[in-house]
């Protein structure tokens, strides 16, 4: 059989190959060839086969018939077979082969060979892709070799050593003895990899840290031999750019980062080297400013002194200046890192980053977005929010979304003003509206209705956006939102902030409408239109057109705006005298962290299809809560009102009365409604029965806020227990159990309740009317009370039923709460 | 540092050094998806970008992008310099290296990196000791070959 081709032959000839079909075709040819030359055992050409292998193998053609033969290889006597055999299989083979194994032996011998450079290749093997087992097989060779004498061998060993403790790190203690002179060492090869040995085991443990701090006295060693390197003359051997070793003192730089963090003696025995090496550096080459990177890393991250500090962010602030790109990447990491400990020094080069706002490189333009975020305050915010919101129109639409959300949190934090405020929130939804998050529509809404005096000015500027464009959903979503809410204020044209607009009625509904049909709106937006054009049915007169445009819709294809267009038309047809109280203004929803308005809306979870639950933002659900809650469409045709009272805030009366209780119910415009005798079928989830008279809270005491008896009168008790809503602590949340020790039943029980004015109040719908006799069972139903003042608690209830045929009323004051449930 | 690659600009791999245990299916993966978004990049950016969950240097010589993946902890300035040293081996050893050097002789820029980095790391600061070592490889390499061909019986 003739050679088989030399490498050099074969890779010139498949550079010819003109297509990739032509060039595959060689490599199946060739390949066929040398897996008959190994079938033939042939020694004297495995070596070049393999070799042919592994370039065929870079090409991207599979190579694991050659695995075995690269074993043999290794075990052959040859150098030349061992230098190839030992490549193919750092490249062939990884640990993940069972193949892998067999190597073991082989490299054993080869670490005890007489030759250094087959010792060499079988240390860098074993260091580079050695597995556990063969790891803990052979750490004892690479031990003995760490304290050779020969440096060739113990560098090479270091970086073996540094490996079996990545892969097998409880045999680090048996490393240590070796340790001890590796410092002392003259080879610069030695030293470096001894560094990073030392900064392997004492990133891995602290005991080793410990221990290496105090016994072995490092630090001192450390700063010695860089004061060296910085101190000697030129040296051609380890020079670079006129800098002496700088791989060597980068990691030493490192591994006194480690020693110094959290000790404060190492810290200072290590300050004048470290000031001299930022001072002395030369930084007209990329070399001398990654010494000095490496060096403001370690004085940020060890107890420096404040000057020390000081110069560390100076040396930041002029790596920002620098006309490198890379070098003013790397200042604005750092500087991103550093921000929260050392901000005053940060803020100095504020104007700097801000300017990097402008760079064309993306990851510099992320860094710089995020440092300008973190340095925003309040003395700095009209600055910075100019720079950011004009960022936030000209960057890539991968930063818009980030950059929103940012303008939206830092605006919260450090608002001058609610109008700027809003003014902030129309220009990030005007100019990234569709980047912006999707729970921010809820989060904006929620901080919307907090601005009561901006409710005018707001709802003003939101239509006039809407007037322009319509493609932006979120801006949509919130601008439907907040003309549903405050239409009236939109076309009465009370507008304190700003020349008000002339707008009537019908060119509102126009623009409502206009969203229901247009392609653009998505149905979440249809959603919103609907619902808003529905609450304006109480605050304009123009009824009869919400009505033609609620009842076309009740035949929409989308399910979803069927649902509440049926549901709409109904509260037209039959409950009409509840619409307004139903429709009125929404109360200022409180913050919660996450979720905003979701709190307060999930405890009216009623049997909902959980389509609407899960689609639709908070906000809209609650109205459409209410509807579902009489109407209960699921529920074939069972219909339980609820009497749903929400005390609005009473702005007008003197300083800390109770509310007068009649003349504040919200459910004007008629008779209190009547309860329907039915059972209700729609139960919140997580009231249980009512029926049940097991206190539904046992865990309330474990909460430690006592239970209380409100009021026990004529047979009727209704006790309060008390649990807290997280995660939001000033909402009490309070459940009253009503029970009946008379003979009869009470029926048509309806309870109510108001609270002062610096509180506000919801009632949830009741577990039933009906208290049964003889305390049977008891009726539950839940207030929830926010109580943002941390006052003291008072409530006045009123109390209506029917008891053997006869109507009884009466009203009381709930004074005696604990003053866990308010404190 | 975690691995190193050279690609040309036509995205074609002639160096692949992995320090990270890894199958060759993952491996072909991440060099396809790395070496698209490098050749993505303009030429004014930044030789430094997050991928993954990773950091990436690299620098174009010539035709050749060299590429490392290093660790959150390590200094990518002084990567730049370890890329740099490499190259200037090559150079020293080729003379005036070039694409077709490291094609044609793809073992030989292998045996090159593995005497300066040993498990991701510098193992020599000194451009002399490493081409010395490498040197005196290559001598005993052409002996033992040699050696054999005369007197060995196998």
């Amino acid at each position: 059989m003739p050679a088989p081709i030399r490498l050099r032959e074969l890779i010139r000839t498949i550079r010819t190959a003109r297509t990739q079909a032509e060039e595959r075709e060689m490599i199946q040819k060739e390949c066929a060839a040398i897996r008959s030359s190994f079938r033939e055992e042939d020694n004297t050409y495995r070596c070049r086969n393999v070799a042919k292998l592994l370039y065929m193998h870079m090409l991207g053609y599979p190579a694991h018939f050659g695995q075995l033969e690269c074993l043999k290889l290794i075990a052959s006597q040859k150098f030349t077979d061992k230098r190839i055999g030992y490549l193919g299989a750092m490249l062939l083979l990884d640990e993940r082969q069972d193949v892998h194994l067999l190597m073991t032996n082989c490299i054993k011998n080869d670490l005890n060979h007489s030759t250094q450079y087959v010792q060499g290749l079988a240390l860098c093997t074993l260091g580079c892709m050695g597995s556990s087992e063969m790891c803990r097989d052979l750490a004892g060779e690479v031990e003995k070799l760490l304290k050779t004498s020969n440096s060739y061998l113990r560098k090479k060993a270091a970086l073996c050593a540094v490996h079996v403790i990545r892969k097998v790190p409880e045999l680090m203690e048996m490393f240590l003895p070796a340790t001890k002179n590796l410092l002392s060492e003259k080879n610069h090869g030695v030293l470096h990899t001894s560094v990073v040995l030392l900064t392997e085991m004492c990133e891995r443990s602290p005991d080793m840290l410990a221990h290496f701090r105090k016994n072995e006295k490092l630090v001192p060693q450390l700063v010695r031999i860089l004061k060296n390197l910085i101190m000697s003359g030129y040296s051609p051997e380890h020079d670079v750019s006129g800098i002496s070793d700088p791989f060597l003192q980068v990691r030493i730089l490192r591994l006194l980062r480690i020693l110094g963090k959290s000790d404060d003696d190492s810290s200072e025995a290590m300050n004048d080297i470290l000031a001299q090496v930022a001072t002395n550096t030369e930084t007209s080459k990329n070399v001398g400013n990654a010494i000095l990177y490496e060096t403001v890393l370690t004085i940020m991250d060890i107890k420096s002194e404040s000057g020390l500090r000081v110069l560390a962010i100076n040396i930041l602030g002029r790596f920002l200046l620098n006309n490198d790109k890379n070098i003013r990447y790397v200042a604005l990491t750092s500087l991103l890192k550093t921000v929260q400990t050392d901000h005053n020094a940060v803020q100095r080069h504020r104007s700097t980053i801000v300017d990097c706002l402008k760079d064309l490189d993306v990851s510099i333009k992320r860094r710089a977005m995020e440092l300008s975020f973190a340095l925003v305050n309040g003395n700095n915010i009209r600055g910075m929010m100019k720079e950011l919101l004009y960022f936030l129109d000209s960057c890539d639409p991968e930063f818009k979304a980030d950059c929103a959300s940012g303008v939206f949190l830092a605006a919260e934090k450090y608002a001058p003003s609610k109008r700027w405020h809003i003014d902030t929130i129309m220009r990030v939804l005007t100019t990234a509206g569709s980047y912006v998050r999707d729970d921010s529509v809820p989060n904006l809404i929620q901080l919307i209705t907090n601005s009561v005096e901006m409710h005018a000015y707001t709802v003003q500027r939101l239509y006039k956006a809407l007037l322009d464009d319509i493609s932006q959903q979120p801006l949509v979503q919130v601008a439907s939102w907040c003309i549903g809410e405050y239409g009236d204020l939109l076309v009465s044209g009370q507008c304190e902030e700003e020349e008000p607009i002339q707008v009537t009625e019908d060119e509102v509904l126009d623009v409502l409408e206009g969203l229901l049909v247009s392609n653009l709106s998505t149905p979440v937006t249809r959603g919103y239109a609907l619902t808003a054009i529905m609450k304006l049915s109480t605050r304009f007169s123009s009824v009869n057109r919400i009505k033609k445009v609620v009842s076309i819709y009740g035949s929409s294809i989308d399910v979803e705006l069927q649902q509440r267009a049926v549901e709409y038309n109904a509260l037209f047809k039959k409950y009409d005298h509840m619409r307004p109280a139903l429709l009125e203004r929404m109360p200022i929803m409180e913050k919660t962290a996450t979720n905003g308005p979701t709190e307060i809306v999930q405890t009216n979870g009623e049997t909902e299809p959980s389509v609407v639950e899960s689609k639709h933002p908070p906000p809209v659900t609650q109205p459409t809560n209410q509807a579902n809650d009489l109407l209960d469409l699921l529920g074939g045709n069972d219909v339980v009102p609820v009497i749903q009272t929400t005390m609005p805030t009473k702005p007008a009366s003197a300083g800390g009365e109770l509310l007068d209780l009649l003349g504040d119910l919200s459910l004007s415009g008629g008779p209190p409604p009547a309860p329907a005798p039915s059972v209700p079928t729609s139960q919140p989830s997580f009231l249980l029965d009512g029926l049940s008279s097991q206190p539904l809270f046992n865990d309330i005491a474990a909460a430690g806020i006592p239970p209380m008896t409100a009021y026990n009168k004529n047979g009727l008790k209704i006790d309060f227990t008390f649990e807290r809503a997280n995660p939001n602590p000033n909402i009490a949340v309070i459940t009253i159990h009503a029970s009946n020790s008379t003979e009869a039943d009470m029926t048509d029980f309806v309870f109510q309740a108001a609270v002062p004015k610096t509180f506000q109040l919801q009632l949830l719908s009741p577990s039933s009317n009906v208290v049964p006799a003889l305390n049977q069972g008891t009726v539950t139903q839940v207030i929830r009370v926010l109580n943002p003042q941390k006052q003291q608690l008072r409530m006045r209830i009123k109390l209506t039923y029917t008891l053997k045929g006869s109507a009884v009323q009466d009203l009381a004051e709930v004074n005696n709460f604990p003053p866990q449930s308010w404190q | 540092m975690q691995f190193m690659l050279l690609f040309s600009r036509q995205g074609k791999l002639r160096l692949q050094k992995w320090y990270v245990p890894l199958s060759d299916k993952e491996r072909k993966k991440i060099s396809r998806d790395l070496v698209q978004t490098i050749l993505a990049r303009k030429p004014k950016m930044c030789s430094f970008l997050e991928w993954r969950d990773l950091k990436i240097v690299y620098k174009r010589y010539a035709s050749l992008y060299f590429c490392c993946a290093v660790e959150d902890q390590d200094n990518e300035l002084i990567t730049l310099e370890i890329i740099h040293r490499y190259v200037e081996l090559l150079d020293k050893y080729f003379g005036s290296v070039c694409e077709l050097d490291i094609i044609f002789n793809f073992e030989k820029a292998y045996f090159i990196l593995d005497e300066f980095l040993l498990g991701g790391e510098a193992q020599e600061t000194s451009k002399k000791n490493v081409l010395k070592a490498i040197e005196q490889a290559d001598l005993l390499q052409e002996v033992s070959s040699f050696a054999v061909d005369r007197f060995s019986a196998h």
